[in-house]
């Protein structure tokens, strides 16, 4: 899409499945500039479910906001409920574009024929792509066919998945489980506006008369048979189906989405156009790959949100691009199924103080009931980062499994690996190639201290190496995705100007030694002059200042048996870049990682990191 | 002024409510447009075809499929009692017979001479839905079920369990702040739904169980109670599936949390009389939440469904803190600063100021509170 003229003001929203966001554009002084930026929460609860209330909600207060900053009562973005779009040099504004991940997490149902055979295959599929599986029904489940039928319309999953049989073997029982489902005639849970999704992934030989069953009734899609044979199991078409249409059709849906669709436009040509609202995911995977492409970098992208983690990577010189969206991890909506994926020591390793289980447990599961909350509370605030350590930390190792070198080509199970749950395909992430780690998301852009976006990142990633770090100023990449489509000049020169920012550069070595003993030997040229020169042991963590835009020259020797990018205890010359936060210094291991087990030691241990890190005021970590 | 504040739940003494009542495959509704129905009537019901039995007769007979005529004493269609003769073989000079008797109750759906099978299927299986609500049937939804429309006092709650049931409400706390005592869930609660108080402990789910108690009705539940009784975690909230033998709602939230005053009031109002409850709650986009619902009184004319509105946060609306600190309290707003402020976790927010029913003057992010109408 060009810029074919200078549009003036631009509103962008990301409806996210917790909270609505707005950022106004402006052409300032021949460049355009994020100038103004608001929030409400989603929409889509009774009495209300309706997106677009929540998109009001959140344009008023930009609109609020733009009256307190330029001191002018007639700045006005609203008429009649709706976004004003007008091409006069003081009303509404020019174009409206949006995107939208509101419809949060993936539930599916899954069917087979035998449970514990195809309908097991079909739930390690689901549970692959990120999904929940809220029922599997079988032939043999011993629940009456009417009960089955019940089931699937008051669940109201997201997705079916329907497996069952060997190729070439009897048709009767994938038949007769087409004929429950149909007979059910789920509906999706966000309303009329698409079809429920049913992938069928079983007996090639009963494709036909599947489509005569469901093709009318549902949004039918045929892929291979993830059971071909009882001995093999081949999940990848069938996971890769399963996340691409959960992103096209689900994640974006919400209550009130077919209104908030006759509502973005913008002028393309000198005619108001329909600008599509895009996904989520899909306009942060357009930013990630342009920041690879335009500096030539591998790149790794994170953008986690209430209810899904979003993952993206450009690796190897060939740039290949991979996105995963993990359905169910997640701060608010989700935040309990971090806790059921990690479980309670996992969430508390991170955490520097004492706290009831039971406190926890509670605090947790109200965040999820009430979703749209914010932390107060400094204890809070620390328990809610430490378990987005963890969310993202099982984000990313869903990513790694699903970014293979060739899409879709993944080795195929034999039926021994399929129950022992072992990954399929060599990863190309390769954490100690990577050049830049970019985060993005509510508690990583919304941290009070930018210094807990460098610990979030660092923890939950482990960049290797040398590695830059960014974060989203204020989450604003989904709506920068989506401008490029009507605007590339805007969505380019806000990016560079406000959106990305840059914390500064983490330097870690890969391996384990003692504590006691050297891993890192250092000089570092510091912008102010100063020579910052240590022997540092391992275990420890140091921050140095370098601001952004600045660099500082630095000779790095790790110890013998480790590595920071050059092979074991190989030393390294090179320009370190600053940024909001400046340079961490990590030598607390890498392949592996550890925390100590007892908890005195460790709470010690985090006490200390995060002291040098600044991460926290001081009162919380004494 | 913006909505950056969560609606609150809706806690109503009067408000007009309607209802689907659709059955899980065609069949025949029961009422009629106008019918006025009760909460356990049944408005629609429909026979589903019993499970095929498949039952190798020559192979019991010890005769080849071919044969198996010659000794068949049923046909297709015909109906079978348990244990009723369905071939028998003519043996030696009347000795040595061989009988084949019905395994089931039911009936004959096919006979193969070829492989000598029969299909034997068992009786129909009704499937009935009842009215949940007394009310009265305003739409009939041809061969498949109904809606029904009334005016209740109605609670939404927050998170639930088990599913549909009703029963009389009966208060056994005296205070919203109280812990329900063991020692007032006794045999009078059976079929009741209960009122407890701030919190309902897993020793009192047991005894409520124990005595067959139909439903209850908390401020708060303790998580770790929820994963003792469930024996699992939740990790996505789509409940109201579980089989407890009771149905939970609870209004408030998670550990102990007063339940709101005007809750409370509601129930103690309603005392003695029958509500119709279910724990059916989904936390995500199109969110499900448990109901209370108590029928009142009504006139027809007065089945008008009301519009969704979002209530507006104004200097003096009532407010309740919906986390940490002063969660459950419940304020008044005495200010609403226009611009971010900075809270003790640093974060930067919108907040309003309010003061609480016990005086203390408070700041807190506009996202902590709910609306509540008066």
């Amino acid at each position: 899409m060009g810029d074919t003229q200078k549009l003036r003001r631009i509103i962008a929203t990301d409806c996210g499945s917790t909270t609505t966001k707005s950022i106004l554009i402006e052409y300032i002084d021949g460049e355009y500039r994020q100038t103004v930026r608001g929030e409400a929460p989603t929409t889509v609860e009774k009495p209300l479910n309706d997106v677009t209330r929540g998109v009001i909600n959140a344009v008023t207060e930009l609109e609020e906001l733009a009256r307190l900053k330029y001191n002018d009562e007639s700045i006005s973005f609203t008429k009649d409920s709706k976004i004003w779009l007008s091409d006069k040099e003081n009303e509404g504004v020019d174009a409206y574009v949006s995107t939208s991940s509101a419809g949060g997490g993936l539930q599916m149902m899954v069917t087979g024929v035998v449970a514990r055979m195809t309908g097991e295959s079909a739930e390690r599929a689901a549970l692959g792509a990120g999904a929940i599986v809220m029922d599997l029904i079988a032939s043999n489940d011993k629940r009456a066919n009417h009960e089955k039928i019940e089931r699937i319309r008051h669940l109201r999953p997201d997705m079916i998945l329907m497996a069952g049989g060997v190729d070439g073997g009897t048709t009767k029982h994938v038949a007769e489980m087409a004929e429950l489902v149909g007979a059910a005639d789920p509906k999706p849970r966000l309303g009329s506006s698409y079809k429920l999704p049913v992938i069928y992934a079983g007996n090639t030989k009963a494709r036909d008369i599947i489509k005569d069953t469901l093709d009318k009734k549902t949004d039918l899609i045929i892929t291979e048979n993830l059971r071909p044979t009882l001995e093999r199991e081949n999940l990848g078409p069938a996971r890769d189906k399963i996340h691409d249409l959960f992103m096209e059709h689900v994640m974006a849906q919400a209550p009130g989405y077919g209104k908030l669709m006759t509502w973005t436009k913008g002028p393309i040509d000198g005619k108001l156009t329909d600008i599509p609202i895009m996904p989520t995911p899909a306009a942060v995977g357009n930013i990630m790959q342009t920041i690879a492409k335009v500096n030539n970098i591998e790149v790794l992208g994170v953008d986690i949100g209430g209810a899904t983690t979003d993952v993206f990577s450009v690796f190897t010189e060939e740039k290949v691009f991979n996105r995963t969206v993990s359905a169910n991890l997640g701060l608010s909506y989700s935040i309990s199924n971090v806790l059921a994926t990690a479980g309670i020591d996992g969430i508390l390793r991170w955490v520097p103080f004492d706290i009831d289980e039971s406190e926890l447990r509670n605090m947790i599961k109200n965040k999820m009931i009430r979703p749209t909350t914010i932390p107060q509370k400094l204890e809070e605030l620390v328990l809610e980062q430490a378990i987005a350590k963890e969310a993202l930390k099982y984000a990313f190792i869903q990513h790694k499994e699903f970014a293979v070198s060739l899409k879709g080509g993944q080795r195929q199970r034999e039926i021994s690996e399929a129950f022992s749950q072992s990954t399929s395909g060599a990863s190309i992430v390769n954490m100690m190639s990577l050049d830049l780690l970019v985060g993005s998301g509510g508690v990583l852009s919304h941290a009070p201290r930018r210094n807990q976006s460098v610990m979030m990142l660092v923890d939950a990633f482990l960049p290797e190496g040398i590695t830059r770090l960014a974060v989203d100023s204020i989450f604003m990449m989904p709506q920068l995705g989506v401008l490029a489509e009507i605007s590339e000049q805007a969505a380019t020169e806000v990016f560079e100007k406000d959106c990305l920012i840059y914390l500064g550069t983490c330097v870690a070595p890969v391996g384990k030694i003692k504590a006691d003993k050297v891993a890192l030997s250092v000089k570092i040229t510091l912008p102010n002059g100063e020579t910052f020169q240590e022997d540092i042991k391992f275990g420890e963590l140091r921050l140095l200042p370098c601001g952004v835009g600045e660099s500082a020259k630095a000779t790095l020797k790790p110890a013998r048996s480790l590595d920071i990018g050059a092979g074991n205890g190989q030393e390294i010359e090179t320009e370190l870049h600053g940024g909001v936060v400046g340079i961490l210094l990590d030598t607390r291991g890498r392949q592996p990682f550890d925390l100590p087990v007892e908890t005195s030691e460790r709470v010690r241990l985090l006490k200390k990191w995060m002291n040098e890190l600044k991460a926290y005021p001081e009162q919380i970590l004494k | 002024m913006a909505q950056a504040y969560s609606p609150g739940l809706t806690v109503t003494d009067s408000i007009v409510l309607r209802k689907e009542r659709i059955l899980p495959l065609k069949g025949k509704v029961l009422v009629k447009k106008g019918d006025k129905v009760k909460a356990d009537d049944f408005v629609a019901e429909t026979l589903l075809p019993g499970k095929v039995i498949p039952f190798n007769l020559a192979n019991k007979l010890g005769v080849d499929p071919k044969f198996m005529k010659d000794y068949i004493k049923v046909k297709e269609g015909d109906i079978l009692k348990k244990g009723m003769m369905m071939a028998e073989t003519k043996g030696f000079f009347g000795m040595f017979k061989n009988i084949v008797k019905s395994p089931i109750e039911g009936e004959i759906e096919s006979i193969s001479n070829l492989t000598g099978q029969l299909l034997l299927r068992e009786p129909k299986i009704p499937v009935q839905v009842k009215a949940f609500i007394d009310g009265i049937v305003v739409e009939v939804v041809k061969d498949e079920g109904v809606i029904i429309e009334n005016k209740s006092a109605y609670v939404q709650g927050i998170f639930g369990l088990g599913g549909e049931t009703n029963g009389e409400i009966k208060v056994i706390v005296d205070s919203n702040e109280e812990i329900v005592d063991l020692k007032n869930i006794d045999d009078s609660c059976k079929d009741k739904v209960i009122v407890c108080g701030a919190m309902v402990p897993l020793a009192a789910i047991h005894k409520a169980q124990q005595v067959g108690v139909a439903g209850i009705i908390s401020g708060g539940i303790d998580d770790q109670d929820l994963k003792k009784l469930l024996g699992y975690n939740i990790g996505v909230a789509i409940t109201g599936h579980e089989e407890i033998g009771l149905t939970i709602v609870v209004t408030e939230g998670f550990g102990k949390i007063k339940m709101a005053q005007k809750t409370f009031n509601l129930m103690k109002q309603f005392d003695g009389q029958i509500a119709s409850i279910h724990g059916f709650t989904q936390i995500r986009a199109g969110v499900m939440r448990p109901e209370i619902i108590i029928p009142i009184e009504f006139d027809e004319k007065e089945l008008v469904v009301e519009e969704a509105k979002m209530s507006e946060l104004l200097i003096g609306t009532t407010i309740r803190v919906i986390r940490q600190p002063n969660f459950g309290l419940i304020g008044k707003v005495t200010g609403l600063p226009e611009t971010l402020t900075s809270v003790e976790s640093e974060t930067m927010v919108r907040i309003l100021e309010a003061e609480l029913e016990n005086g203390e003057k408070i700041t807190l992010p506009r996202a902590n509170v709910e609306v509540i109408e008066d």
